[in-house]
């Protein structure tokens, strides 16, 4: 290498050095977060990098799916999941701090169709008959859009009649594609989720006395790079102004 | 291994064994036709052949689930395939047909025609000369074609999910059902069924092997 070549060689080493340090200044916080949330939380969160300079990074997919990769040591700042039992899981473990708990949103479940669909689903029932052939959850066995779908079914003990009908998915986003699609016949979601597909239609909203209470819980990761960011974050999450976009996307807050 | 594992194992089995005799009769015609004679379109033939090979597993599922979906030809017949067992068939067989094509074509392009010309001097007709002289002498690059079909259709992911989804008891296949028992963090069911695939793998391999062997020394 000539020292011309070498010249250049070290420009563009310290070239790249240069931008590979860029993102370092700013504060990278990863959000592992409930499907349900992406897209309030994608609004939120370039609304609080405006203001914060901090960079939020997600990974959004069903809250079981990422307790589970936060149990094996994936990365994660905080933990945004659609259920307790998630939170518990890792609470239990002693991978999240509990003095950041907080259970900050509800939600309530609708039966959603094809927007071209002519099926008839006015009562819980209905999702019995039999020309409703194939209905799409979120997995009931782990996924919490699924897991108070069934609670919910059981509870008016038509989990029998439908458990056969259920075409799983991986998170409930994947459910309301399912029926988007109008490869299913029906699902049921939440109904923000409901809300932000034209290609479906609300067939029956589950009345908030019958349907299990949806409660999110928030929290940090325990083994968080860095906990002073990600709590900025977590408290910005129940302000004012991130509560008004939750709100406008259907979620309820609580407290 | 509880029953609903070996449910996952049996189904898995049954639908990789019925997709490769699926595939047999179009894949032989298809390897014989392109490893014979120049036609017009074989490259093309080809290429589309050899594609699920070559593209990601999921995009070809997609390619199945909107070309089956409702909005495609699972609109116009009354005839459910999409997230039935139909679809695990249908995505098996269109994923492992280029491995018994490929395989069996080189097999079919090593048999010397001649032979096949003095059997027809002899006055065999087309189908007994194909059947009685071909084949046979084609049958180990076949059978490898058929294992390695076999194989692939055991292991197969991406495809089956997109368009056969992940349904416990009925399209779950042993790869679906190790994925679904990790992400929820049962470990234990996922070993069961990553036990039982390690064996399947072991038992197709040597069986292969063992057969293969056993041909070379006939």
């Amino acid at each position: 290498m000539g020292p011309k070549a070498f010249r250049s060689f070290f420009v563009l080493l310290a070239f790249v050095l240069m931008v590979l340090s860029l993102p370092l200044r700013a504060a990278e916080i990863t959000v592992s977060a409930a499907a349900s949330l992406t897209d309030a939380l994608k609004q939120i969160a370039a609304n609080y990098e405006k203001q914060s300079g901090d960079k939020i990074i997600f990974n959004f997919g069903a809250s079981s799916t990422l307790a589970q990769q936060i149990a094996v040591g994936a990365p994660a700042d905080i933990f945004f999941s659609a259920d307790e039992a998630q939170m518990n899981r890792l609470e239990k473990n002693g991978l999240i701090d509990p003095a950041t708990r907080k259970s900050i949103l509800g939600n309530s479940l609708v039966v959603i169709v094809p927007s071209d669909s002519t099926l008839q689903i006015k009562s819980a029932d209905d999702l019995a008959n039999a020309d409703v052939k194939q209905i799409a959850l979120a997995d009931p066995k782990a996924v919490p859009a699924g897991v108070y779908a069934k609670a919910w079914l059981t509870k008016l003990q038509l989990w029998p009649a439908v458990a056969p009908k259920v075409v799983p998915t991986e998170n409930v986003r994947a459910a309301l594609a399912a029926v988007a699609s109008g490869n299913v016949d029906a699902g049921v979601v939440y109904k923000t989720d409901a809300a932000i597909s034209k290609n479906v239609k609300i067939a029956y909203e589950v009345p908030r006395a019958d349907g299990p209470d949806i409660s999110y819980p928030v929290a940090l990761v325990k083994g968080s790079s860095q906990p002073d960011a990600a709590k900025k974050f977590l408290d910005y999450l129940s302000s004012k102004e991130a509560g008004q976009v939750f709100t406008q996307y259907g979620f309820l807050l609580r407290q | 291994m509880t029953t609903a594992d070996w449910q996952i194992v049996w189904f898995t089995v049954w639908v990789a064994a019925l997709s490769t005799l699926t595939i047999l009769p179009v894949g032989l015609a298809l390897a014989f036709a392109l490893a014979r004679g120049n036609w017009p379109g074989k490259s093309i033939v080809e290429t589309f052949v050899t594609l699920p090979l070559v593209m990601p597993p999921v995009a070809t599922g997609l390619i199945l689930l909107t070309v089956l979906g409702k909005h495609g030809l699972g609109g116009l017949i009354d005839f459910r395939i999409v997230f039935t067992w139909r679809a695990v068939l249908l995505a098996l067989s269109v994923m492992s047909l280029p491995l018994l094509v490929r395989s069996a074509r080189t097999a079919f392009e090593e048999v010397n025609p001649r032979l096949e010309q003095i059997a027809r001097t002899l006055g065999a007709g087309g189908w007994r000369v194909f059947f009685t002289i071909t084949v046979p002498l084609a049958a180990r690059g076949i059978v490898g074609g058929m294992l390695l079909a076999f194989a692939r259709a055991l292991g197969e992911f991406g495809a089956t999910i997109m368009v056969a989804g992940n349904i416990p008891g009925k399209t779950q296949t042993i790869s679906l059902g190790i994925f679904e028992n990790v992400t929820i963090g049962q470990n234990a069911q996922a070993y069961h069924l990553l036990g039982a695939s390690v064996v399947l793998a072991f038992i197709a391999v040597w069986t292969s092997e063992f057969f293969l062997r056993r041909k070379k020394t006939a």
